[in-house]
């Protein structure tokens, strides 16, 4: 049979001679936090928010909840209701974290728990996070929580390897945060909440491919173009956080702004 | 083997006799013989306020940070932080009620430099503590020297907090060198151990001339080093804040705001302490008078600089009030908090900067009241800028529990908190009670120069 080495050689082997390696629990963690700190090579993500189709739907954020083993007041994205002035309208806004290509967040960490990979994306290492909390002090899109008491499932994934790609399992007393579902993307798949997006809000992709993929009808377009056509903008520019999520203005949205992001998760 | 040897036979003034320095001495060395029963009710207090924080920490850590604390994703930092930048402020107390005032020759220091020393080492050893506390993973501590990133100002800060440290231990264990031999050879009804102490600790001091060189030439660069190592743990502990995007923290001004508001409560804190030595070990004629007026008129100076420093910080951006702004400044001056506010401006800044001005307000009694007053304003004040403008970030705090919008500290929050200040004053009132709290020879040093302030002070 042929095999390919990691030196990238393929290589003809009797198949009696291959045995398949099963890996201890610390050397797949070992193997996980390198791949992890790593990133995928070539590859620059970006996500578009297109605001016109925000109906509030909330199933991006139950998706992602559900993934990331997170308590229903724990946010990696969240839309929000947006109004900037008494007599513009109102509208939902969903935030994941911005991925920014300046990240105060990563600036800030004593000891590297959080940090920017090569493709663009921000990741907590909860492994190493000390539970400061000043990445929360530095975000100023309050994309970051905090493990305040025991993870939701602790004691079912207790046996879970670490993989800091899905930050799952969630440890207490140790900072989440939205990871463009990193693990999704080494798969070749959209984000847990690109995908359960039932309105065809998010486009999701690769810079420099330049193309984006819209999670709900598959549909695959230049990512410039894009941006280019809908007067796309960043949140708070002004910081020069340099934000890798790129938002499409809420222009004619042919729903009613229905009030009701306040009922959601209010519960102690 | 003690001081006396030392003295020139040339003085200025005939002021000083040895008998005169015998007085002294066992004025000063009073306090270590013996402690009253209302001592031990002190120590006692203070060790069980100290004890019931351990006990709240421990609670804290075993339930859970969730249901112990009040803090949430948005306010992240709660009393521990502003806790942490109050005991910071009064660690400066070496630098500006003595290292400053002994390099320009304010002679007046001499008495009061060691109470400010041992100030500085209390607070800024429970400071470190506060830090830790409001640490998720504690037991994760030691990352920071293995993976630490000097890119990170929680990094300065740690390097700057034990670089003080260790400032503050050589600044106050040095000078007390001859002190310790004093002890050693004239306190003799003390346990074995604590005569042992002495004699470990005078690190074999004979008084000899080329001794005394060596120890004020230490002292001296001691006392210059620890100004900027100060204002530089002062300013690390401001940019803790200024260095994030939040816009009531984003400011050029924070640095140098926080070193005017140390030095008001160092003022404050010293004379709170001179208060109380003087009062308890009858310490009057050494700590005189002329020392609260002294202070009263630095409380005033600097009182006006901290006023000068709020003005900036608060006015300027009221003045504009923009989007940033606005939802914390109006909050504070108008809003939900704004009698909070209000009062801690009256008693921490307007108090301070005017109240000492008057001569017969500058009298212990008095004066240590006012004292009072601002370092209680004090601690608010950090709380203040800490706090409140969490509840205002950027985008809406929205789908979170109700309670999350608005921060109350705990019980167990407060009862900790309690204990780092209870600390601070069971270690200042320990080495009172171990060591002379007023540096003999300095005193006696000053006396024999006869400096004009001291020998003419009406």
């Amino acid at each position: 049979m042929r095999v390919l080495t990691a030196e990238n050689e393929l290589v003809e082997i009797e198949r009696s001679a291959a045995k398949s390696i099963i890996k201890t629990p610390a050397e797949n963690f070992t193997y996980l936090q390198k791949q992890g700190r790593d990133g995928l090579a070539g590859r620059r993500f970006v996500m578009v928010v297109d605001l016109s189709k925000c109906r509030n739907a909330r199933k991006c954020m139950n998706a992602c909840q559900e993934a990331h083993h997170l308590r229903p007041e724990q946010h990696h994205i969240n839309v929000l209701k947006m109004q900037e002035t008494e007599n513009t309208p109102a509208y939902y806004m969903p935030k994941p974290c911005q991925h920014c290509d300046n990240p105060p967040c990563t600036a800030v960490c004593p000891v590297d728990a959080t940090f920017k990979r090569q493709d663009g994306i921000v990741l907590i290492d909860n492994e190493r996070c000390i539970g400061c909390r000043f990445c929360i002090a530095a975000c100023p899109y309050s994309a970051r929580v905090f493990n305040w008491a025991e993870p939701l499932h602790s004691h079912e994934d207790e046996n879970l390897t670490y993989n800091v790609e899905l930050n799952v399992p969630q440890r207490k007393g140790t900072i989440s945060k939205c990871l463009f579902s990193a693990d999704r993307l080494r798969e070749g798949k959209l984000p847990y909440c690109v995908s359960a997006c039932p309105n065809g809000v998010y486009w999701f992709g690769d810079e420099n491919e330049d193309a984006v993929t819209n999670g709900t009808t598959k549909e695959t377009v230049r990512f410039k173009k894009l941006l280019e056509d809908n007067g796309a903008y960043t949140l708070m520019p002004e910081l020069g956080t340099k934000p890798r999520v790129y938002y499409l203005p809420p222009v004619k949205r042919d729903f009613p702004f229905e009030d009701a992001t306040e009922a959601h998760n209010t519960k102690e | 083997m003690s001081e006396e040897k030392n003295i020139p036979e040339s003085t200025k003034y005939e002021t000083f006799t040895q008998k005169e320095y015998m007085i002294m001495k066992d004025d000063l060395l009073r306090p270590i013989e013996k402690t009253g029963i209302g001592g031990k009710i002190w120590i006692a207090f203070l060790t069980a306020v100290f004890f019931a924080g351990v006990v709240a920490y421990y609670l804290q850590e075993s339930r859970g940070k969730s249901v112990t604390t009040g803090l949430s994703d948005y306010t992240m930092w709660g009393v521990y932080i502003s806790n942490f930048l109050f005991l910071v402020a009064l660690s400066l107390s070496s630098v500006f009620m003595s290292a400053i005032l002994k390099l320009t020759h304010f002679e007046w220091y001499r008495p009061l430099s060691r109470i400010a020393d041992v100030i500085s080492l209390s607070s800024i050893s429970m400071a470190g503590i506060c830090i830790m506390i409001s640490m998720g993973r504690p037991d994760r501590l030691h990352y920071l020297f293995l993976h630490g990133r000097i890119q990170s100002p929680i990094v300065w800060d740690i390097i700057v907090v034990i670089t003080y440290f260790v400032a503050c231990v050589l600044m106050l264990f040095v000078a007390l060198i001859p002190s310790l031999s004093t002890c050693k050879n004239h306190l003799h009804n003390l346990p074995k151990w604590q005569l042992k102490m002495y004699d470990i600790l005078s690190f074999g001091w004979k008084g000899t001339a080329e001794q005394w060189k060596i120890l004020k030439r230490t002292v001296f660069i001691l006392t210059v080093l620890v100004i900027p190592l100060g204002i530089a743990l002062r300013t690390v502990s401001a940019w803790l804040f200024s260095t994030t995007l939040r816009p009531e923290w984003d400011s050029t001004n924070f640095g140098a705001y926080f070193v005017s508001g140390s030095a008001l409560l160092t003022v404050a804190v010293m004379i709170i302490a001179v208060y109380a030595f003087r009062k308890i070990y009858s310490l009057q004629s050494y700590l005189t008078n002329m020392h609260f007026d002294k202070m009263g008129q630095a409380m005033v100076l600097m009182g006006l600089i901290y006023a000068y420093f709020n003005i900036n910080e608060y006015l300027v951006p009221a003045y504009k009030m923009s989007g940033l702004h606005a939802n914390h400044l109006l909050n504070l001056f108008v809003g939900e908090n704004a009698l909070f506010y209000w009062l801690v401006v009256l008693f921490g800044i307007v108090v301070p900067s005017v109240l000492p001005m008057f001569k017969k307000l500058r009298k212990p009694f008095p004066l240590t009241l006012i004292a009072v007053a601002v370092l209680i304003a004090g601690w608010f004040k950090f709380y203040l800028i800490v706090i409140p403008g969490l509840s205002h970030p950027l985008l809406p705090v929205q789908d979170v529990p109700a309670s999350w919008s608005h921060y109350t500290p705990s019980l167990i929050e407060m009862s900790i908190v309690s204990a780092t200040i209870a600390g601070t004053m069971l270690l200042v009132t320990l080495f009172s009670k171990y060591f002379p709290i007023i540096s003999v020879w300095e005193v006696a040093e000053g006396k024999l120069e006869g400096k004009e302030e001291i020998i003419n002070y009406k």
